[in-house]
């Protein structure tokens, strides 16, 4: 998966757990909770689908780690390579 | 606060699965349309059931309705109509001092409540070979006993006390029964009332209805609910909601809201013979428990609401108890609202008992529908079968809900008159 794959899977991901929201205006680097409505529930479904879809286990010490796009990026892509993209909400 | 003070209902909030509203639920119930189809769950298959087909979106945000739970979903829904009914918009709930919302409580009666959830979250971790990290957070909060009343405050802003009374399928004249309590001692000044179903979302209850021998089966799934017919073999399940409106007649008065009728007297007992099968004498008391709270006699209802789910013996009981009561009542009619809409569980009661109350301004009594041939053994002074009957005086209802372990609940409720 590339650095763009982990985006487009993570903001899948985000338009599963607050189908509400906007999500094209996104910034890479603002904290996710305070551009869009997402509580720590939600937090921990994105932490679960990540777990489903990709068999990625996020250890709560690394949670703070996926705090903005650019974070998850950062610390998923490593943990992504050689994983295709899915779609959460085809999931 | 009097503990006798008079109790309104000003507004009704429902979704059955012939009917959205309480005008389309009337309606239908007028015009012989069931609401009974084909239904496919996991484990069980191809089988019957009553179901809503209400858009949750009007009332909640795509993320609420994927948080929650049916159940939450469907009291959201009747709880938001029952407000609109009433001519309380939410935002007259939630600032006083109309109605406080620290002084509105929320009353959902439960069959039961989790195992919908519980399934799922089986079904899920089954995928992972039982891996309990992929068992979900929210199956706590989904699965709380509280959680469809508990869902309603979120979704209005309601502060006041808010929970579920479980009372099998007894359980929605509980809701509207405790919400009359909560105002009678003064705890709340509004109160929603009801019951609430989501059982057509867990296998476990069509499994353990055919493991009884209690689900019916028809070719046309609009002809399987058939209380009181003689070809009639089993329960249909169904999901639904009904919460009433419920006011001090004192306060509805004040603010010149519509009444839809009185609740004049209740009662519940219990049966202690049986886990799962009726009994005439705890039901024929509990009728007569509810005649005496509302200081009438039996000839003074004109229409009997009955519980009967279409099982072979349950009928039979049931048909029992009422001759028992209501036999020399020459102007009582009997009828029943399960024939469409197949059994709504915890919401049965306050779902059917809605069903009726337009009988207030129409004059006309909902048929039992299905009745081929009748059961000589179920056969009733009145029994609307089929047609509507318009009659002289529609002034008050009983509504009868029984429950496993032998619960039994009549709820009478009068035509306002001053």
């Amino acid at each position: 998966m590339t650095q763009d794959e982990v985006i487009i899977a993570i903001k899948d991901i985000i338009a599963q757990i607050a189908p509400d929201e906007d999500l094209s205006q996104l910034q890479m680097d603002l904290r996710l909770r305070e551009q869009i409505e997402l509580d720590s529930m939600d937090f921990l479904d994105i932490v679960m689908e990540l777990r489903k879809l990709y068999g990625v286990q996020v250890p709560e010490k690394d949670y703070m780690e996926l705090a903005t796009l650019a974070g998850c990026v950062k610390y998923l892509h490593p943990l992504l390579e050689g994983k295709s993209l899915h779609c959460a909400q085809r999931a | 606060m009097p503990s006798h003070a008079r109790i309104a209902i000003t507004g009704v909030g429902l979704c059955s699965p012939n009917g959205e509203n309480l005008g389309e639920f009337r309606r239908n119930l007028l015009e012989g349309v069931s609401g009974v189809e084909a239904y496919s769950i996991r484990h069980v298959g191809e089988t019957l059931a009553g179901v809503c087909h209400f858009d949750t979106l009007r009332y909640q945000k795509k993320k609420e309705a994927r948080r929650g739970t049916r159940a939450g979903a469907i009291a959201i829904w009747c709880a938001n109509q029952a407000l609109e009914h009433a001519g309380l918009k939410p935002a007259d709930v939630a600032a006083p001092p109309r109605y406080a919302s620290e002084r509105t409580g929320v009353y959902t009666g439960i069959t039961e409540h989790g195992n919908v959830e519980t399934e799922n979250q089986i079904h899920e971790v089954a995928q992972y070979g039982f891996d309990m990290s992929y068992w979900s957070h929210h199956h706590n909060p989904r699965t709380v006993a509280n959680n469809p009343a508990g869902e309603v405050t979120l979704n209005l802003g309601l502060r006041g006390p808010a929970y579920s009374l479980g009372g099998a399928c007894a359980a929605g004249n509980l809701g509207l029964i405790h919400g009359m309590q909560m105002l009678q001692l003064g705890l709340v000044d509004l109160a929603l009332g009801g019951g609430v179903s989501e059982s057509i979302h867990t296998f476990g209850i069509f499994a353990s209805f055919r493991a009884q021998g209690a689900l019916a089966r028809h070719a046309d799934p609009r002809k399987a609910s058939r209380p009181f017919d003689a070809a009639r073999n089993g329960i249909v399940v169904a999901e639904g909601g009904c919460l009433f409106a419920l006011e001090r007649l004192e306060d509805a008065l004040a603010r010149k809201a519509k009444i839809y009728g009185e609740v004049v007297g209740y009662h519940v007992n219990s049966d202690a013979t049986d886990f799962v099968l009726p009994d005439s004498a705890g039901q024929e008391a509990c009728m007569r428990g509810a005649l005496a709270h509302a200081r009438l006699s039996a000839e003074d209802i004109d229409v009997v609401n009955t519980h009967a789910t279409s099982t072979p013996s349950g009928d039979i009981v049931e048909a029992t108890a009422v001759r028992s009561v209501f036999d020399g009542a020459a102007r009582t009619h009997v009828n029943n609202t399960k024939s469409y809409i197949g059994h709504a569980m915890g919401a049965a009661g306050a779902l059917e008992l809605a069903g009726n109350l337009p009988s207030f301004d129409d004059g006309l009594v909902h048929p039992t529908i299905n009745v081929d041939e009748l059961d000589p053994a179920c056969a009733l002074r009145n029994l609307v079968v089929n047609e509507p009957r318009r009659i002289p005086r529609a002034d008050t209802i009983l509504n009868m809900s029984f429950g496993m372990l032998g619960i039994n609940s009549a709820v009478v409720v009068r035509r306002f008159a001053g």
